[in-house]
């Protein structure tokens, strides 16, 4: 109850510092947090990365399985998303079966994954309708202080372009090779604030928020994929400028994921 | 555990007494914990372990979900030990399975042998517990983390809870199994002490064992157990030692 009324009590708060243009963590309205990636985290992962959005801290890990293409696609090999927001990660999840929020990042991070081709599907197939390669990428949400989707994209792509296919363990290949990559989706999410749009909402900025935007966009400056949530609404007007400040942070985060200083 | 493509026994113990990766039968792999890893969480702990890698957390003392666990006189607490779907070699399915269910259940029990519940009657202190790489003896690790955690949130404890696991491989007693000598080994014995007793609060075996040799076993896991206590106490004392402000050291 008293962690209720802390909760409204900082909304409040952060509603009015964005009335005149501040946060609650001193950013800027189209300021990020400090953002890291690390490759190869997991060494039992075929291909992995470690990314801290500030205290947001996401492992996503790809696992490589042999299996068969579905027989509308014989040519094609097989992608399944998952992210996990587990307990460990927030006070306010419980145990239990996938949340609806849980879904909701998995299938946002997914669609901009498959929307932008970042993996070329026929060449994860081995034999046509046969044999093709199965690509889980798992997202694991450690600590949960906001913009999950933005962290798990940048995780699951990072880690996709850092996965070897483990052909010769599975006695498909004589080698193994690297996982070609051929676009890098970025996802950039802003929450609406009275009448500020901020990128990169905190946990209780996500709570405060009137609206949420996501814009995927790739390196091409495509836009791939987008989502509105929370309660809340947006103007075209609204759509249009996030969709120019997503291009602009989309080829900064791109950088930082690619070990470019930028 | 999967081991696609390890189809032939490995040398285990060469004739000089040397493991596999060159340790000696009563050498623990190498060992680092870092209190305070996440942000979130009331208390944490990062555990790297030879090739395990394991997150702990907890929360509480808190409202207790779901309800009816709820005891009038004392803390509930609550353990969910849990795999990355991307730990082991073979894809895990995500999700609690049946191993991880006895774990946790294991692992809870042993943090009932020492926290002092009683004072928090109608709360839950709930302790989780991620596998983000596995090697074998992540119980032990994941253990170590949650009881180091458990110190970082305030919790009131008789003492820390140091874990490893002693096992038989290539006919010999053997500190701290890695994934190979778990596979391939004779018997693998897990245990958690509390050093200031000196009893067990988690013990588990599975193998063949003679009686002189389970008792060498246990003398060699108190011995280990020892040794990471230190561990445990070091990350605490880093996490809360007050450096001097001068130096300027960051």
């Amino acid at each position: 109850m008293s962690e209720e009324v802390a909760a409204e009590i900082r909304t409040t708060h952060i509603l009015d510092l964005a009335a005149e243009g501040r946060r609650l963590d001193g950013r800027g309205p189209d300021e990020y947090r400090k953002v890291t990636v690390e490759p190869g985290f997991v060494a039992s992962a075929d291909g992995s990365a470690l990314v801290h959005f500030g205290e947001t801290m996401v492992l996503a890990g790809i696992k490589l399985e042999p299996g068969k293409p579905f027989p509308d696609t014989p040519n094609a090999g097989v992608l399944s998303t998952n992210a996990e927001l587990i307990p460990l990660s927030n006070p306010t999840f419980e145990p239990g079966p996938p949340q609806p929020g849980a879904i909701e990042v998995s299938r946002v991070v997914d669609r901009a994954i498959r929307a932008a081709e970042t993996i070329d599907l026929e060449r994860l197939c081995v034999t046509p309708s046969e044999q093709c390669w199965t690509c889980f990428t798992d997202v694991h949400v450690l600590d949960h202080s906001g913009n999950l989707i933005d962290a798990s994209l940048l995780a699951a792509v990072s880690a996709l372009a850092h996965t070897t296919v483990p052909a010769k363990r599975f006695g498909i290949a004589e080698a193994d090779y690297p996982l070609q990559v051929q676009h890098f989706p970025i996802e950039c999410t802003f929450v609406r604030l009275g009448d500020a749009i901020v990128v990169d909402p905190t946990f209780d900025e996500e709570r405060a928020a009137q609206g949420r935007i996501t814009v995927a966009t790739d390196e091409t400056r495509r836009i791939v994929a987008m989502q509105k949530g929370l309660v809340g609404a947006f103007s075209p007007d609204d759509v249009k400028e996030v969709v120019r400040r997503a291009l602009v942070h989309g080829e900064r985060l791109r950088a930082v994921a690619k070990g470019d200083r930028p | 555990m999967g081991n696609v493509g390890a189809k032939e026994v490995p040398v285990l113990l060469t004739p000089d007494g040397r493991r596999i990766d060159g340790r000696r039968l009563d050498e623990l792999r190498p060992i680092q914990i870092r209190a305070g890893a996440l942000h979130q969480a009331d208390g944490s702990a990062f555990v790297e372990w030879g090739q395990n890698k394991v997150m702990a957390a907890v929360y509480g003392p808190r409202e207790v979900h779901p309800r009816h666990l709820q005891q009038n006189n004392k803390a509930v607490i609550q353990c969910r030990y849990n795999m990355a779907a991307f730990s082991v070699d073979e894809r895990k399915r995500p999700g609690l399975d049946r191993r991880s269910q006895e774990i946790s259940k294991v692992i809870a029990e042993a943090f009932e042998s020492v926290v002092f519940a009683e004072e928090f009657p109608r709360t839950s202190i709930d302790v989780y517990i991620e596998v983000l790489q596995a090697n074998a003896g992540t119980r032990c690790a994941g253990l170590v983390a949650a009881s180091v955690a458990l110190a970082d949130a305030g919790i009131p404890m008789v003492d820390l809870l140091p874990a490893v696991a002693v096992g038989k491989v290539g006919g010999a007693i053997a500190l701290d199994l890695r994934k190979e000598e778990d596979n391939f080994g004779e018997a693998d014995l897990p245990m958690a002490l509390v050093p200031q007793s000196g009893r067990l609060v988690l013990l588990q075996m599975e193998g063949h064992m003679t009686e002189e040799e389970l008792a060498q076993a246990l003398e060699l896991g108190v011995s280990g157990c020892r040794a990471i206590y230190e561990k445990m106490k070091a990350a605490l004392r880093e996490r809360y030692s007050i450096t001097p402000p001068s130096g300027g050291a960051a």
